[in-house]
């Protein structure tokens, strides 16, 4: 099967012509490579031994308890190398630029999870690469900009528009558009021109390729629902993919920040248009004449304007719900499955948890949900105790 | 044969002389002084940009000029309206990123603001954006408006890729000068004689040079290989660094005028 450029109308490549080839080459390179053997088996290894995989299904006894008896079921995501879920497409990626003799690796990270998993990836397989990261969150996630450059990126400030993930984006972009001859850009979400969008899904679908398998194991039955949070969209496609085929509801949760009606959130499926936002059509946060609008989230995941297009499909499709919750209400999540489980969530993973929370009186006993935790939150302690009070 | 087309066949300088700034650029008032200033240095056409708030394709330069249009609140219909008041004078061609198209009017879709371009006079239309293979629809609603659909070809574009671009655009084909994006750079890039041969090769339509040319001593290599030189960055750094207006438009219409001498 060719990889798809576009998910009914969603998708496409909107990029300059400078980097068509490039796409091309990088479609024609993933082709050709995804069901080489060998290069199936090095990526199982490196998933294995190096990621830590597979990640555990654990059963969040306590938390399913304190929610009313539906068993909730945690992917820890969290669990492997590096803190969060990225880590699976950037070994993958690393690979390809690997296999394709790429001289330079760039990437645009936000919360930095994807760009401690893009540099960590990198040092590697010993290739230099550079990190764009807006102003705003080298402040906010201030320990991932320190891991990045102990794992030797280059970890370069965007100072542009609203300084966090957007912008880095469209400065790594820039970066590509010059240096496309040499550098491999490791887009790190369901999102960009194709074909990144489907290459990221399958390398996150071995979330949902593992969490079926282990559900079975231990339930003896498929899940009734399935949760987790949406920036871009790459570990919930990642845990969605497995399921599409089956009838499993599946819930995307977007962030809406400070309130859907304050405009200051990062909700763009429920509340966005159609529009074209770092080559492909989605649904994306903008004004009247498709200037793009700055989103707000207290998690730098979530903090982005647009969102992949499979999901854009998904929604029309009725295939996937979207919902979201508040700032607020993700903190509380975060907070009590702390003291509930033992385990600190990513602030965006956090956002699962609180739809979990905000409405576990509509699931039943008889339900069995698995949330994608997609990260553990040790990047966040600072930001959450701010905002908690713990620290000034 | 389009209207551009004309201009390039009809022309008796070596290549036509295209300026471009950004709509709305230093301000809504002044930018009309600045296309006059065009006008006062022998441009033979004009290109407007529409302020995006993210403009992928462009240097620290045009962001920097496209963010303060924005932050002074100019929108497409401001530039749709100064293109309107220029495009009787000389061909106003637009450039336009993608989202800004697709999203003008009530409906998604490329259609209402090329058919607002069209009201407006404009001549043609470029989207940095919007590569050959995305660009059938836009390319059959500009032809059906009879608005040119300029499209770009890059250094990195293959034999095949020329051969579509140069089948779908119309007007002319704006040859991007470096693999990159927009700024003023001190030298062109040793590679552009065999790039624009390799654009002629696939087309008979005339060829446009942009991206870093900043210099008459660059117009004038430029126009030794192409029928078309485009200015950008370097105007709006002229703008940007006069703090004046008048002493920019000065300097603005004595620095075109000294590019047009190598062109004749
Ligand atoms: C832990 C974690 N979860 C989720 C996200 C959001 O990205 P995506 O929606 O692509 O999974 C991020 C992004 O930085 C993240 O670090």
């Amino acid at each position: 099967m060719t990889i798809p450029v576009r998910f009914g109308p969603y998708g496409g490549r909107y990029v300059p012509e400078t980097v068509i080839p490039a796409l091309d080459e990088l479609a024609a390179a993933y082709e050709r490579l995804r069901d080489d053997t060998d290069f199936k088996a090095e990526l199982a290894s490196l998933l294995k031994d190096f990621v830590g995989r597979p990640t555990p299904l654990y059963r969040a006894g306590r938390l399913s308890e304190k929610l009313g008896g539906t068993t909730i079921y945690l992917k820890r995501e969290d669990l492997a190398h590096t803190g969060a879920h990225k880590i699976n497409n950037t070994v993958g990626q690393l690979m390809l630029a690997a296999k394709m003799g790429k001289a330079r690796i760039i990437a645009e990270t936000g919360a930095g999870q994807h760009g401690v998993a893009t540099a960590t990836a990198a040092a590697l397989f010993g290739i230099p690469c550079a990190i764009y990261m807006g102003e705003k969150d080298i402040v906010r996630q201030e320990l991932n900009v320190v891991r990045m450059k102990l794992l030797g990126a280059e970890v370069i400030p965007v100072s542009s528009g609203s300084r966090t993930l957007k912008d880095a984006m469209n400065e790594a972009i820039r970066d590509w558009v010059t240096n496309v001859e040499n550098t491999y850009y490791v887009i790190g979400s369901v999102a960009g021109p194709a074909p990144y969008p489907a290459i990221v899904r399958d390398l996150q679908s071995v979330i949902g390729r593992e969490a079926r398998r282990q559900i079975l194991e231990a339930e003896g039955r498929l899940p009734t629902e399935l949760i987790a949070c949406v920036g871009g969209g790459s570990n919930a496609m990642g845990l969605f993919a497995a399921f599409l085929d089956d009838g499993v509801r599946m819930t995307g949760v977007e962030a809406a920040g400070e309130g859907l009606d304050t405009g200051r959130h990062g909700a763009s499926i429920e509340r966005g248009e159609r529009g074209v936002l770092h080559g492909s059509l989605s649904y994306v946060l903008q004004d009247a004449y498709g200037q793009i609008l700055e989103a707000h989230s207290i998690s730098a995941g979530l903090d982005y304007p647009g969102v992949g297009p499979e999901h854009s499909f998904l929604h029309d499709e009725g295939r996937v719900r979207y919902d979201s919750v508040t700032d607020a209400e993700a903190l509380a999540a975060f907070t009590m499955l702390s003291q509930t489980e033992g385990i600190i969530p990513a602030l965006e993973s956090s956002h699962a948890i609180a739809y979990m929370v905000k409405h576990s009186d509509r699931f039943t006993a008889d339900d069995l949900v698995i949330i994608n935790l997609s990260g553990r939150g040790d990047k966040d302690v600072h930001q959450a105790a701010r905002a908690l009070g713990i620290m000034s | 044969m389009s209207r551009l087309e004309e201009l390039f066949r009809d022309r008796s300088k070596k290549a036509l002389l295209m300026p471009y700034i950004t709509g709305g650029y230093p301000d809504l008032h002044d930018c009309r002084h600045v296309l006059e200033a065009f006008i006062a240095g022998g441009a033979d056409m004009i290109e407007l940009g529409v302020p995006f708030s993210d403009p992928l394709a462009d240097g620290p330069t045009v962001q920097a000029s496209a963010q303060q249009a924005l932050d002074a609140g100019v929108t497409p219909d401001d530039v749709l309206a100064l293109a309107g008041e220029f495009s009787g004078r000389l061909p106003v061609v637009l450039l336009v990123y993608y989202n800004n198209a697709f999203s003008y009017g009530s409906e998604p879709g490329p259609e209402q603001f090329v058919a607002a371009a069209a009201a407006a006079g404009v001549a043609g239309l470029i989207v940095p954006d919007l590569p050959v293979d995305e660009a059938s629809e836009f390319v059959d609603i500009c032809r059906g408006r009879g608005t040119d659909a300029i499209l770009l070809a890059a250094p990195t574009s293959t034999k095949e890729r020329l051969r579509l671009i140069a089948g779908a655009a119309s007007g002319f084909i704006y040859c991007v000068s470096v693999t990159g994006v927009t700024g003023a750079r001190t030298a062109l890039s040793g590679q552009l004689p065999e790039f624009l041969d390799r654009v002629r090769a696939a087309t008979d339509k005339p060829l446009a040079v942009g991206f870093g040319v900043s210099t008459p001593e660059q117009a004038a290599e430029v126009a030794q290989l192409a029928d078309g030189v485009i200015i950008g960055s370097r105007l709006i750094k002229m703008v940007g660094d006069a703090g004046d207006i008048d002493v920019a438009c000065r300097a603005v219409t004595k620095f075109l005028q000294e590019v047009n001498e190598v062109l004749a």
